[in-house]
């Protein structure tokens, strides 16, 4: 078992980012830096009103107040905020009315992303918007959306063309002094998604973004936007793919949701940025803040996040339940190889009466990685008859990698209900002898475990995105054998 | 088809088979009896390629193929299957779908086409009953809270879906209630053929009045210690291992002086 062990462990080291590679594409990038010059040449770049110049500037003052946060379980690496360029937008900016338009470039891109365009759009059912880089490139099956009076739209069209929804929402959930990484994607955010549900009405299809960093040195500042108001439903899927880069990037995007009475938000998320190469050089650091607000009664919101890349992730996917009945979910699967870490989880904060929330969190390690949950559940003084239901597994492949978890609770009310389950355990080597007898081999092995492991989560996603992230989790783990 | 020669194995230092030697050819059935702890699983687990046991003597062949250099998940391929003794729990993996990311495997090697999702379901329909597997069974997760019976049974049922040459079952018998026993005996007997072969390994003499063994060996520290017939086994019943372990005391007690 030994020597296997060591070969596979030596496999899995050698194992490189397959979605490695740079696209050659001219950009117009902004000189490295940050001071409220910067703040005003993305504006103007981007044409935007005077109100959101405000803001901007709002979030840029906020930040240079705020500290790093301190708290999460692992060093915080040191970010040099001065030596990164905070804008790029691919030259070519007009929309394309259809794909023998995009850049070809960008095309061979996506194929080997494997999502290609081409077949994107006819996966019936899915509009995708892509944000590539900064600028939304192509967005399909708009007019169908149109006709039902849904907005899908980058942020920056929304800005022009809706000005009044997004000045009201904007900010709302997620303030510009929420902490660092917000104000700072407050002052600079790049561009992003909104969308918009009109009351009564349930969006046909699955709306969908690829995100994807490109030019090198450049953070990304995504910010999405997400309102459902009156009894509609939504479902939101956001992917997101980095090339390879020997430095580290950071990404800080701000996710705001919107849940109006009797509303429902899905969100989904698989990430897999570039996770650094088997000695942590390189890699994504990924500082995400996503938050949802349940506003109305009987309204809903859950999350689902597949993260299998970047090299550090930090994000706590929170929900902040307003309304009487009103309820959440957090669906996570994290994984960590190499030497990857993640401290992610989320906070629900259950305010309205007979709210109720659950948490499905599984995390697994292999190789050096890190992993921790962090979960914080508030029970509020009028949350009458609230219940939380928390579960989070913690799965270890090899015995240098960590798990940990750090479950909050507070509740200020006698009449509400928590539960929480944890477990932590290890890929048996009974296991996956188990399935070698039966002629399948280590890899594919504990690719079924894992995969076995997270069902409960990967059931969440939507089809096309479950195969996906089966696909991913098996790939960040090849050659772990534990 | 299996031909052992010698055959020592170590765990953890500690040699726990001690020269093996044994003959299967294609159509027989053998069985293994022995008091716990003798090495019968070991010698199971050896077959079936576990990494923790350390081979340190001898030979073991399939069909002129050298067993010993092959991974685990290669001598399943060539067709060695082992029912285990104590099945373990994967939990969330269908039972179905691992089956059928088994079998794609075994045909591959096989030169096999792949089987049609349809093709597939109608062999799992087929095999069930051979066996009489619960349908409802087959579409949990992998032996997940599966009572000791059923766990068994899915042992059985998994041979019959990946058609193994050779067949070693681990005290499948025992955990089964009499008429599971039967069924899982008839279903045994049904997947009988020229072409493969079986090795049992049981404790109980029962299991033989089902399935008629061609021999029955005991493994006793390490060793076969004595080969027969099916009246061999009757004879353990009766009487037990002692005298077996008083005769052989006797022998050694001979040869050191
Ligand atoms: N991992 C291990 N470490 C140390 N000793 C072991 C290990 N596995 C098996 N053994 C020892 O090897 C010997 C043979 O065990 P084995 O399981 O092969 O016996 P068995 O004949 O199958 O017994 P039973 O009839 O109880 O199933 C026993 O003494 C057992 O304790
Ligand atoms: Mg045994």
């Amino acid at each position: 078992m030994m020597e296997k062990d060591d070969m596979m462990l030596d496999e899995l080291a050698n194992k490189e980012y397959e979605f490695g590679f740079v696209t050659d594409i001219d950009m117009d990038i902004s000189e490295v830096g940050l001071n409220e010059d910067t703040v005003r040449f993305i504006s103007a770049k981007k044409n935007e009103p005077q109100w959101l110049l405000d803001w901007r500037m709002k979030g840029f003052k906020a930040f240079q107040k705020q500290e790093m946060p301190q708290w999460q379980n692992f060093k915080m690496p040191d970010i040099d905020f001065q030596s990164i360029s905070y804008y790029a937008a691919p030259k070519k900016q007009a929309k394309y009315a259809s794909l023998d338009e995009v850049d070809p470039e960008l095309l061979r891109t996506f194929e080997k992303l494997g999502i290609p365009m081409s077949e994107q759009k006819q996966l019936a059912g899915v509009a995708v918007d892509v944000v590539f880089d900064s600028v939304s490139v192509s967005t399909t099956y708009k007019e169908h959306l149109n006709e039902m009076g849904i907005i899908f739209c980058s942020i920056s069209e929304a800005v022009k063309n809706h000005p009044e929804l997004v000045q009201k929402y904007l900010g709302t959930v997620v303030p510009h002094t929420d902490n660092t990484f917000a104000s700072l994607n407050t002052a600079v955010f790049s561009d992003g998604s909104f969308v918009y549900i009109p009351k009564g009405v349930r969006c046909p299809m699955e709306l969908s973004t690829y995100f994807r960093i490109n030019a090198e040195n450049t953070g990304q500042f995504e910010r999405t936007l997400i309102i459902a108001d009156e009894d509609s439903y939504v479902s939101y899927l956001e992917g997101c793919t980095a090339p390879m880069r020997d430095e580290n990037q950071l990404h800080a995007a701000v996710v705001e949701l919107i849940a109006l009475k009797g509303a429902e938000i899905k969100y989904s998320t698989v990430q897999n940025w570039y996770p650094g190469d088997k000695d942590g050089k390189g890699g994504i650091f990924n500082f995400v803040t996503k938050r949802g607000a349940c506003r109305g009664d009987h309204s809903k919101i859950s999350w689902t996040q597949v993260e299998t890349g970047s090299a550090i992730t930090w994000k706590y996917p929170s929900l902040i339940l307003q309304g009487d009945h009103s309820s959440g979910e957090f669906y996570s699967v994290a994984v960590t190889n190499n030497m990857q870490i993640a401290d992610t989880g989320t906070k629900i904060h259950h305010i309205g009466a007979n709210t109720k929330s659950r948490i499905i969190s599984k995390g697994i390690s292999a190789g050096r990685g890190q992993n921790s949950y962090r979960g914080l559940v508030q029970m509020g003084s009028k949350a009458k008859n609230a219940r939380n239901f928390t579960q989070c597994d913690s799965l270890l492949i090899g015995d240098q990698c960590g798990a940990h978890t750090f479950p909050y609770i507070e509740s200020k009310n006698n009449t509400a209900t928590i539960e929480h389950e944890a477990t932590t355990s290890k890929i048996g080597e009974d296991q996956v002898f188990y399935l070698n007898q039966r002629g399948i081999d280590a890899e594919q092995a504990i690719a079924l475990i894992v995969n076995g492991y997270a069902k409960e989560v990967l059931n969440q996603l939507p089809m096309e995105f479950a195969v996906e992230a089966q696909k991913l989790l098996s790939l960040t783990l090849e050659g772990s054998v534990g | 088809m299996l031909s052992i020669k010698n055959l020592h194995a170590n765990i953890e230092g500690k040699e726990i088979l001690k020269g093996i030697n044994l003959e299967v050819n294609a159509g027989e059935v053998h069985a293994i009896m022995g008091p716990n702890g003798s090495g019968k699983s070991s010698l199971a687990s050896v077959l079936a390629g576990r990494e923790n046991y350390e081979v340190t003597e001898g030979e073991v062949w399939l069909d002129g193929k050298n067993l010993l250099d092959m991974k685990p998940e290669e001598r399943a391929r060539e067709g060695v299957f082992l029912a285990f003794q104590y099945p373990v729990e994967i939990p969330g993996v269908s039972n179905i779908n691992f089956l059928r990311t088994a079998l794609s495997e075994i045909r591959i090697h096989r030169n096999l086409p792949p089987l049609s999702a349809k093709e597939f379901l109608k062999m799992t329909k087929e095999k069930q009953e051979l066996v009489e597997f619960e349908a409802k069974l087959a579409n949990r997760s992998l032996n997940q809270g599966f009572s000791g019976g059923e766990k068994k049974r899915n042992e059985v049922f998994q041979l019959a879906m990946l058609d193994p040459k050779l067949s070693i079952l681990d005290e499948t018998d025992s955990g089964l209630d009499i008429d599971a026993l039967r069924i899982v005996s008839n279903g045994i007997n049904k997947l009988r053929s020229a072409d493969n072969a079986f090795v049992l390994i049981t404790h109980y003499q029962r299991l033989l009045e089902y399935i008629v063994p061609d021999f029955v060996h005991v493994l006793y520290n390490g060793q076969i210690v004595r080969s027969g017939t099916k009246e061999l086994a009757l004879e353990l019943e009766e009487k037990g291992y002692d005298w077996l372990k008083e005769e052989l005391q006797g022998q050694e007690s001979i040869n050191t002086k």
